[in-house]
């Protein structure tokens, strides 16, 4: 019977109860889609860092994992990587950020391509000339690229020369040495990539490099050792930024459901008053309350699915090569359980009003 | 039963109400006893405390002093859970206007006050009987906003005696109805308390409405008179 009120008083205000839905809604939508966001492309950047077929990543003196420096490497070091044992193959490559997060690469392309196993050209083809740019699939979309197109990158203009599929390091490729010479950088390199002749190889090679002493400042990781970096708990500053998006999909939903018991239990003063005078204990009224609660939220967090998905294909569509969303469903309960706890403390104070309010003063007519 | 056959006995009742720095004498000492099975009607003039009266009945409001005796139960030791309990087992409601739940069906606002009595199961014989005398079966399945207010307050009288109270306490029940419908809810109070013995106390400010009664007391200044005050 309690339920069935609960129902009814929701069915009793449809406006209030969807918009009430939608605005949690929005609360976990937002929660997934910016954590979906932070996974999806640290996903997309393990999965690219992956696609180049090495083994091994050596990173100049001062750098981190993850981040770049300014001061590269030379160029002869792929010499001597190249004639260590079990080496099989060796590229280099020079990074040039654009806007954040797209970058612009320069590679070889003849040991690029054998290392990874080659580019997939979904149309166009390999560089011809200085000014040739390679683009991966998503780029061209979002910047609405063919073939033959010529686009303005670092005060200079380049004709895309190909598409590609994605997957492999970077999105926008360009010839090593002509990138090299627009950075003034002429025979350095911001990262090197070894592949073994066979991975089993992987940590005998880094074995002997880090014990070599012109390597020690080196950075230098295995690719699997590099890919689990790409996770939230190696990223303080992302693990955090998460915590701050829960706090805040609590914080919105508990101003959505204080406001909107609020209102609820001002306008059932008269309701709650009958209820008590037929026998309804506070806890009874506390529990009608709560359970109302819960329905919207857990309706709500259903809308906030949803939407995910619109969000999604909002970012897939518009913008994919900047931005990836992922699904993530084992966050689906915890939004549950974000939009519960900030509706059920919003719940509180109205709930707590709604229970002690005196009967007598409910029953009296205005 | 217990051995007096009074159901309520209320001696020297006092209620006072603090309103800012002002208190308010609501009721001065007030003495009243109420047979088992009595349909009493109270009148008295607006402000002389009569709806204090029944709010202290019915456990939705404590005394301030004084002592009551309601179908055995000394009132003035209970609790707050106490009280909730009295206006769950041993009281039913009727007030002037609003009494249903809005969102539910006639018949789920009666049944939500057995739910909440915690009885459930079917509708007892004698139920089934008291119901038939609303006449509202084909009307049962309605929101309160499409009853008219005579039928409301006919649905109102069915959830405040459902749970077989000693007591039913109406304030004011026909003060917002018409002739036509105040005489099916008097008439339907008077065969209540025939047919059942359902002890009725009811405030009323129309002497024809107290003519349904078995007796009338008045109430002047928060004290019970019997005799209607002469000028
Ligand atoms: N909750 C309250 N707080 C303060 N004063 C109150 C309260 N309830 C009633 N009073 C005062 O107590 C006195 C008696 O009020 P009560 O409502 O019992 O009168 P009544 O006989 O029912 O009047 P009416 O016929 O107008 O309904 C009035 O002076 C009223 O203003
Ligand atoms: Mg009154």
């Amino acid at each position: 019977m309690i339920n069935k009120l609960v129902i009814e008083n929701l069915k009793h205000r449809p406006v209030r109860t969807f918009l009430s839905m939608v605005a949690i809604g929005i609360e976990v939508t937002m929660v997934l889609t910016l954590v979906g966001l932070s996974y999806g492309m640290l996903e997309e950047s393990a999965r690219r860092a992956r696609g180049v077929g090495a083994d091994i990543i050596i990173r100049p003196p001062g750098s981190s994992a993850l981040t770049l420096s300014n001061a590269p490497m030379p160029e002869k070091l792929l010499e001597y990587f190249g004639k260590l044992p079990h080496v099989k193959i060796v590229t280099g490559t020079v990074v040039h950020p654009l806007v954040f997060p797209e970058s612009v690469t320069g590679i070889d392309l003849a040991t690029f391509s054998s290392m990874s196993g080659g580019f997939n050209y979904l149309s166009g083809g390999p560089f011809q000339a200085a000014d040739d740019l390679i683009v991966d699939e998503h780029y061209a979309r979002q910047g609405k690229l063919k073939v033959g197109q010529q686009i303005k990158l670092i005060n200079r203009t380049w004709r895309v020369c190909g598409i590609v599929e994605s997957g492999k390091l970077a999105r926008l490729f360009v010839q090593l040495p002509v990138l090299q010479e627009l950075e003034s950088n002429q025979g350095k390199l911001s990262q090197i990539y070894l592949q073994a002749d066979n991975e089993t190889e992987t940590q005998s090679i880094i074995a002997g490099l880090k014990g070599t002493p012109a390597l020690k400042e080196y950075g230098i990781y295995s690719t699997s050792e590099l890919v689990s970096m790409f996770s939230v708990n190696n990223l303080p500053g992302l693990k955090a930024f998460i915590w701050v998006i829960i706090g805040l999909g609590i914080v919105i939903g508990f101003l959505v459901v204080f406001l909107s018991m609020y209102t609820a239990v001002l306008e059932r003063t008269r309701e709650i008053g009958v209820l008590k005078a037929i026998g309804a204990s506070p806890s009874y009224i506390l529990n009608i309350l709560l359970r109302e609660t819960a329905v919207l939220a857990f309706f709500g967090s259903i809308v906030g699915i949803g939407l995910s998905f619109v969000s999604r294909w909002l970012i897939m569509t518009l913008v994919p090569a900047s931005l990836q969303q992922k699904v993530m469903p084992e966050w689906w309960l915890i939004c549950m359980g974000i939009s519960l706890v900030g509706a059920l403390l919003g719940t509180l104070y109205p709930a707590w009003k709604a229970a002690t309010q005196d009967a007598i003063d409910a029953l009296a007519y205005d | 039963m217990p051995d007096t056959p009074n159901i309520i006995e209320v001696r020297d009742l006092r209620k006072v109400y603090r309103v800012g720095e002002v208190d308010v004498h609501a009721l001065r000492g007030a003495n009243l006893d109420v047979p088992r099975g009595e349909f009493l009607a109270v009148v008295g003039p607006s402000g002389s405390g009569k709806s204090t009266l029944f709010h202290i009945l019915g456990g939705l409001a404590a005394p301030t002093s004084g002592s009551i005796v309601m179908d055995g139960q000394d009132l003035r030791s209970l609790t707050d859970e106490g009280r909730t309990e009295l206006r769950k087992k041993t009281v039913g409601f009727v007030f002037q206007k609003y009494n249903l739940l809005p969102t539910l069906s006639a018949r789920d606002n009666i049944e939500i006050a057995r739910s909440i009595a915690h009885r459930s199961g079917p509708q007892e014989e004698w139920f089934k009987d008291a119901l038939k005398l609303l006449g509202l079966d084909s009307r049962l399945d309605h929101k309160p906003r499409a009853l008219s207010g005579g039928e409301q307050q006919r649905v109102a009288i069915a959830r405040a005696i459902v749970n077989h109270p000693a007591i039913l306490l109406a304030d004011e029940p026909t003060g917002n109805l018409d002739t036509k419908n105040s005489d099916a809810v008097l008439n339907l109070l008077r065969q209540l308390n025939k047919q059942i013995g359902q002890t009725i106390l009811m405030i009323t400010h129309n002497p024809e409405a107290a003519q349904f009664a078995d007796r009338t007391v008045h109430m002047r200044d928060g004290q019970i008179v019997e005799a209607p005050p002469k000028e």
